[in-house]
């Protein structure tokens, strides 16, 4: 698997104070495993999506705090870093069901929203370059759209909530504004709706039932020459073969 | 990495040959698709058809199946406990319903459980969430616009891509229940890509004949797996138990399913969790590494609800072929084995050449695909050779934004674009370094279209089972399969634990049974499963370990 070549430079890195030499090519999480961690917390996807992963690391000779995934951040000469798997960030309960349109119905739910205080700490430390303050501000002017769009790419990490001072769980929020936006504001797709009715009416039964009882032969015939809806055609193409529509 | 000058070099050559084969797009052309026979001979390239990389059986429901080495090697293993040792009286807890893998079957099972009136525990070997769920990117698949298509046509291209071996009546399921899952998921608020008059955006996959591919900008699994489990915290009678993987099934002394035996990860504690009846939601292998592939999938993905229903009696179906994803990076080397979702070939990418030359047509079937990337690398030798000694061949990017106006890449694909922008490249102007890379396990535990096993009160649903995909699974029907089979799991179960009570006495004689079939065919005892995860530490960091003891992979 690891074909790490022995001419790869190595650099120090410190992971939670500790200094370890590893290939400056890697990723932070490919530098703990070379190093000898074995993960069970603080891995996940790999993939930089899934939110397992994030880090927060200082460079020498800087103040500043930078976050990162473990998984896509490259290890830096003398890079001091720490995981953070977990965060014990305040989720409220709701029943969906009962959920509205009003900004109030979030407020109710999570009124620590009003003690941001615009510092933008959650934006700086966010991995995923979301703008998460905005989607904070956005809420509490009551657009909720907006705020969904914002924090569309927002993996749940929790950094944002690690670093407010005004202990908002802003991933936590910015979830539940995204379904009140995908179920009540956005417009409903009507076509989902008639193709769920049509095929309860049974409408195409026959059709599928025919192709299931079909020898091999036959049903590589029919697959062969089934009519390929072309690459660049609008929403209104339609096939010749109307058949089993 | 941004790229190296040789490969900058290299980029030209495909820049010479963009325009051509853009305006051939534009004007409706495409290079020619392959017949079936053509197909079936580029097969050959293909890693499942390299007969010296499975072996047959040697133990379990379906011995003699061949299948590749790394499921063998699971496969023909011990418990990772001694079950004349283990005390499995004192039960921890008790449930009606145990799902076991906390990803897009588990919780969509655990839904539907629940809503039919069942308790649930959802135990998982990592998070809630970490699932291969999470990192699906380009869709998920529903015959929704009737004036084109149909589940008709939906069933006509699940059964054609994979060869034609798929279970009939899981086709039918899984076809005739997309459009409702599609309802489900919008009700709860899930974001799909629409226009502004609501209607889904729809695009095609490789071997689909209709664009019926909706989707969440290039995060669809992730929108997914975020909107369900966010409504499975929101339930009372669902309860989830996270780094606590299950290490074996336990049955009753009529062979019932009854529970499980569970580790927890942290503590290194076993513990005992009673139900009525057990969903194996377990998901994939990647992590087994095939063949040696680099693999797209999530670190927990090693085939341990394989293990488990293989040691409960379950057979296996269609498990000799796994799916190659034709485009996984490899530059840089960072992002290696990193899945590029199919959606960039949907929009118009080709695959080329280290010559700028189109080589098969951007919407093949993934194996067929992956069987012409590894041919023009290994046998053509007109691949383009990476700084690490990797070879790949080039997924044009750059001519989504001609297609499709500038802007086009960054907006529909967020996630790579970013990503790529901080190693220094634009994907919207240079081409991407990709090889076809271990993606997804086509074949699995044998179900029925109710997602029961052959093991009474064991249920199973998603990639730990096969059937659905036959060999070889479109692009979308994943994650349409995990949510179908999940909801069908869930519902059955529940009716299932509804009429029927605790089992009296647990056991573990199932296992007892299956190590005097490892000891009669001589299985060393070293080899142990479920694996749980993999094992990445650097060998000579391992040597120096010298206190530690290894039980398969795990310390």
């Amino acid at each position: 698997m690891d074909n790490t070549e022995i001419k790869t430079k190595m650099i120090p890195i410190y992971i939670m104070g500790k200094r370890y030499r590893v290939p400056e090519t890697l990723t932070i999480m490919k530098a703990m495993e070379y190093a000898g961690y074995k993960f069970i917390r603080g891995c996940g996807c790999r993939g930089g999506i899934c939110g397992a992963c994030g880090t927060v690391y200082r460079k020498a000779g800087d103040y500043k705090l930078h976050s990162g995934l473990a998984c896509q951040t490259v290890v830096e000469p003398n890079m001091y870093l720490t995981q953070m798997p977990f965060y014990p960030a305040n989720r409220a309960i709701y029943d969906f069901n009962d959920i509205t349109t009003a900004p109030e119905e979030i407020f109710k739910l999570y009124p620590e929203i009003f003690r941001c205080v615009a510092c933008n700490a959650c934006t700086k430390v966010c991995p995923m370059e979301v703008d998460m303050m905005d989607v904070i501000a956005n809420l509490k002017r009551g657009n909720i759209a907006r705020a969904a769009e914002l924090s569309f790419n927002c993996i749940q990490c929790g950094l944002c909530a690690s670093r407010c001072m005004g202990e908002l769980p802003q991933y936590h929020i910015a979830q539940l504004s995204r379904r009140i936006y995908g179920s009540l504001i956005a417009p409903c797709a009507k076509h989902l709706q008639t193709a769920v009715e049509t095929i309860a009416g049974g409408k195409y039964e026959d059709c599928v039932r025919s192709l299931m009882a079909m020898p091999e032969a036959g049903l590589r015939q029919v697959y062969q020459v089934r009519e390929m809806e072309p690459e660049m055609t609008g929403e209104d193409w339609g096939p010749q073969d109307k058949t089993c529509l | 990495m941004p790229y190296t000058p040789e490969l900058k070099e290299l980029i030209k050559h495909v820049e010479k040959t963009r325009p051509a084969r853009v305006a051939l797009k534009k004007g409706g052309g495409e290079f020619p698709m392959m017949s079936l026979p053509e197909r079936e001979a580029m097969l050959r390239y293909h890693p499942d058809y390299k007969e010296e990389g499975r072996r047959p059986l040697a133990v379990g429901p379906s011995k003699g199946y061949r299948v590749a080495h790394e499921f063998a090697n699971v496969l023909e293993a011990w418990s990772r406990v001694d079950p004349d040792k283990v005390d499995i009286t004192n039960v921890e807890v008790e449930t009606d319903i145990l799902i076991i893998g906390g990803g897009g079957a588990g919780t969509s099972a655990a839904l539907l459980a629940a809503e039919n009136g069942a308790r649930v525990i959802i135990a998982t070997k990592l998070r809630h969430g970490d699932a291969n769920t999470m990192m699906a990117e380009g869709g998920i698949q529903a015959a929704t616009k009737l004036h084109k298509d149909s589940p008709y046509y939906h069933y006509l291209d699940a059964m054609g891509g994979g060869h034609f071996k798929g279970d009939p009546e899981l086709i039918y399921e899984l076809t005739t229940r997309a459009p409702d899952v599609i309802r489900w998921l919008e009700a709860m608020g899930m974001m799909f890509d629409k226009f502004p008059d609501g209607t889904l955006k729809s695009i095609h996959g490789g071997g689909t004949s209709r664009k019926r591919m909706l989707s969440a900008g290039d995060i669809t699994g992730a929108e997914i797996m975020r909107t369900i489990r966010d409504e499975a915290r929101n339930r009372e009678n669902i309860n989830v138990i996270e780094f606590s993987p299950a290490i074996e099934l336990l049955l009753d002394n009529s062979g019932n399913c009854a529970g499980a035996l569970m580790y927890n990860l942290e503590t290194e504690e076993y513990f005992i969790i009673k139900a009525k009846a057990v969903i194996l939601a377990t998901g994939g292998c990647g992590r087994l590494h095939v063949q040696g592939f680099m693999t797209t999938n999530h670190y927990g993905a090693t085939a341990d609800g394989l293990v488990l229903g293989y040691r409960a009696g379950v057979p296996l179906h269609l498990l000799h072929t796994v799916q190659y994803h034709p485009t996984g990076a490899v530059y840089p080397e960072q992002a290696e084995g990193l899945l590029i979702t199919e959606k960039f070939r949907g929009a118009g990418a080709n695959l080329v050449n280290i010559n700028g030359n189109q080589f098969v047509n951007e919407r093949e079937p993934r194996d067929i695909e992956s069987s012409c990337c590894i041919r023009e690398c290994l046998e053509r030798k007109l691949g383009v050779p990476t700084p690490t000694g990797r070879v790949g061949v080039w997924l044009d990017s750059p001519m989504i934004d001609l297609l499709s106006g500038p802007g086009t890449v960054e907006k529909n694909f967020p996630g790579k674009y970013i990503l790529f922008k901080r190693y220094g490249i634009d994907i919207s102007k240079e081409p991407m370094l990709i090889y076809p890379t271990l993606h997804y396990q086509n074949g699995g535990l044998k179900i029925d279209a109710r997602c029961r096993t052959i093991v009474n009160g064991l249920y199973a649903a998603g990639e730990v089972t096969g059937g659905v995909h036959g060999e070889n699974r479109l692009m979308g029907n994943s994650l349409l399969d995990i949510l179908v089979f999940g909801r069908i799991a869930g519902y059955e179960a529940a009716v299932y634990a509804r009429n029927s009570s605790f089992s009296k006495e647990l056991s573990l004689g199932h296992v007892r049974a299956y190590h005097r079939e490892l000891a009669q065919s001589g299985i060393d005892k070293n080899r142990v499963a479920p694996m749980l995860l993999p094992d990445y530490t650097d060998p000579q960091v391992r040597k120096r370990q010298l206190t530690a003891s290894y039980l398969g992979t795990l310390r």
